[in-house]
């Protein structure tokens, strides 16, 4: 019965050692919640991703330099949409987080709740479209720079099939597969575009396998609606050209990559904590681009001058407000006219994408 | 359609899952369910790169990645057979664990590039159109997980070695009474399922997606727990279908980019039904099951005095 005895005992430290513990953690965060302002954060992958949590997290590293030390972060990485994210966010806000950053599409409705409960604590909720008083969105017209993305392929493309390795047929990636279809078609009308859908945010194998089989159907450019740097690296091995995504990936692919579209949110996190510390916080809901710098194209390279030259172009003009990707005429998929000539797509269009733009093949998945 | 390109592809989406499966069924049948799959894979994939990363030698890189992926391991024998706690909880700390650490020993490689793990050249052979490719042109790391399966196989059905394996397993009382080490044969069995892990991990990090990327094992670790008992604790049959998973996982991306009318939601869903409905159908044999199963499995075994 030696076992049974050493095994109460075990439990006995164990409890002592876990009561301990919670009685520091308690003082920890009375003390901290006179001190500093908390800020919290709540990644849907990991900080390691290279891509897209990676960018929110060297932005929350800006914040802290930024404010120094008048500020305390916190975050929290893979964490998965839909419950689990509210329990994750309910605990920051209870633990004296004042201003909490979530910063994937699919952690909206838990914010939401988490913000009823916590009606001081003021939320931002990133690519979502459903605003409280304690909750402000904001996103990036991503879509920006991938049409700058289209025009790049259409020019250097020479079987004139773009491979796209998507992540989940949310409008956010059906408008990314459009303004990349329509910045290609416009400098060569014979392009068209084969997604395939990998049901996955973050899965750099299946990624891969998903780029290999578009290059094996023909693609000779790959761009990724996904996290990881894989799609690009397998352009890279198999002699191909591709864009890295969120971040700039050209260590993955020194002869592959053409451009990347750039995330940067640095800018915004130190403005929403500063308005939240001077009291000036409101619930808003931005869409940054190019111009106010959310959005950035890495360098142009592996191409020929002129096309580098046309992307540059091409990106001056969105800046500069003179080109809209989304100007018509724009035809659906049946040859439908969506949008007229001359006109731009509405708002409305623009964030409830759910259909493909001629050239894209295959059906959108409902 | 490259139908060559398709299997090349398939080999390699295939090749971690069956690695990784090869080692947890000695370990299942040795009577030890070890859930910490995903999290030793981890560790071999990180340990794997780094060490190819520092050392520019893909060989120490697979060599320290099984050792990483053994050793991970035999922290959860002595937990589980020294100690006496609990299997499956273990197995899930070890997972959980095993994520974690490999993340921090990562950060400092997140964001190299590594060449892939070099293939077989054997000249002519190798140079010759479809079957040159698919049979003598792989990486070392695909003929080992072939050659393993045969071994595990072998070493199962016809070694007196694999029978006492295979006893202490089905009922360690039993086994105990007759004299054989129980937790010597459960401790080594738990050893060489970290070692297959560790190479599933190092496949993963140093030929699948030669890169580091935290968690990239994306559940793969429980696939391989998964095919095990699909699988009926069958050497060939887990291997059929580590197979068929890879396959259905590769042709439905290829479907995808044909532009058929499926919903790729369900695309996404097949590989996990297929794999799962046909390994029920070859073996619903209820009574070969409960044969084939290690009766012993998760049990705790302390020697009576």
């Amino acid at each position: 019965m030696g076992s049974k005895k050493t095994f109460g005992l075990v439990v006995a430290a164990l409890a002592i050692v876990m009561v301990a513990v919670w009685f520091l953690a308690q003082k920890k965060t009375d003390e901290a919640s006179v001190s500093e302002t908390k800020i919290g954060f709540v990644y849907v992958g990991p900080i390691g991703d290279h891509g897209w949590t990676f960018q929110h997290d060297r932005a929350r590293l800006e914040v802290e330099k930024a404010l120094g030390s008048k500020i305390k972060t916190t975050f929290v990485e893979s964490v998965k949409e839909g419950p689990d994210s509210e329990r994750v966010i309910t605990k920051l806000a209870s633990t004296g987080h004042q201003l909490i950053f979530t910063t994937s599409f699919g952690f909206m409705n838990p914010t939401l709740k988490a913000a009823k409960k916590f009606e001081k604590v003021k939320f931002d909720h990133a690519t979502g479209y459903k605003q409280a008083e304690n909750v402000g969105t904001y996103s990036a017209r991503f879509y920006e720079g991938r049409y700058i993305a289209g025009v790049i392929a259409g020019k250097v493309s020479k079987t004139n099939k773009i491979g796209y390795v998507a992540s989940f047929p949310i409008p956010e990636v059906v408008r990314g597969i459009n303004a990349f279809m329509l910045g290609a078609r416009s400098v060569n009308p014979e392009m068209s575009i084969s997604v395939v859908w990998v049901n996955s945010w973050y899965d750099p194998g299946k990624e891969g396998d998903a780029a290999k089989a578009l290059i094996d159907q023909g693609a000779d450019i790959i761009t990724q609606h996904t996290d990881s740097p894989a799609p690009l690296q397998v352009a890279e091995n198999r002699g191909v050209k591709g864009f890295g995504q969120a971040s700039n990936m050209i260590k993955f692919a020194p002869k592959a990559q053409l451009s990347a579209i750039v995330n940067n949110w640095g800018a915004y996190y130190v403005e929403r904590t500063k308005a939240m510390m001077d009291g000036s916080w409101k619930s808003q809901d931005v869409w940054y681009g190019l111009k106010e710098g959310m959005v950035e194209m890495a360098p142009y390279t592996n191409m020929p001058d002129d096309v580098a030259a046309l992307a540059k172009k091409t990106e001056e003009n969105i800046r500069s407000g003179s080109l809209h990707p989304f100007t018509g005429p724009i035809k659906d998929q049946s040859g439908k006219l969506v949008v007229e000539a001359g006109k731009i797509a509405d708002a409305g269009m623009l964030l409830g994408m759910n259909f493909y733009v001629e050239g894209v093949q295959g059906s959108l998945p409902k | 359609m490259d139908v060559v390109a398709i299997v090349l592809t398939i080999i390699t989406a295939s090749t971690p899952l069956l690695l990784a499966a090869t080692g947890e069924l000695i370990t299942e049948k040795s009577g030890v369910l070890n859930l910490g799959v995903e999290g030793m894979m981890l560790i071999g994939a990180i340990t794997a790169f780094a060490t190819t990363t520092v050392t520019d030698s893909a060989v120490l890189g697979v060599l320290a990645g099984a050792a990483a992926g053994t050793s991970l391991a035999f922290v959860f024998g002595v937990l589980v057979l020294i100690l006496l706690a609990n299997q499956v909880a273990t197995g899930l700390a070890l997972t959980i664990f095993g994520i974690g650490l490999s993340a921090l020993v990562g950060t400092g490689f997140v964001g190299i590039a590594l060449e892939p793990l070099p293939k077989l050249d054997l000249g002519l052979l190798s140079a010759m159109p479809v079957i040159g490719q698919i049979l003598f042109a792989q990486d070392f790391l695909v003929y080992l997980s072939f050659f393993m399966v045969v071994l595990v196989a072998y070493f199962l059905s016809k070694t007196r070695l694999g029978l006492i394996l295979r006893a202490v397993g089905e009922s360690h009382d039993s086994a105990h009474a007759l004299g054989y080490p129980v937790l010597l044969v459960r401790f080594l069995a738990i050893l060489f399922g970290g070692f297959m892990c560790g190479l599933a991990g190092s496949y993963l990090s140093l030929a699948y997606t030669p890169l580091w990327a935290e968690n990239m094992t994306a559940g793969r670790g429980w696939i391989a727990v998964a095919l095990v008992v699909f699988g009926t604790w069958r050497a060939g049959r887990v291997a059929l279908g580590a197979y068929l998973f890879g396959t259905i996982t590769i042709l439905q991306l290829h479907v995808q980019g044909w532009g058929l009318e499926i919903a790729s939601q369900f695309m996404s869903m097949l590989p996990y039904l297929a794999t799962i409905v046909v390994l029920v159908l070859i073996s619903r044999d209820g009574a070969k099951i409960r044969l084939n199963a290690p009766q012993s499995i998760g049990k705790v075994f302390t020697p009576s005095r």
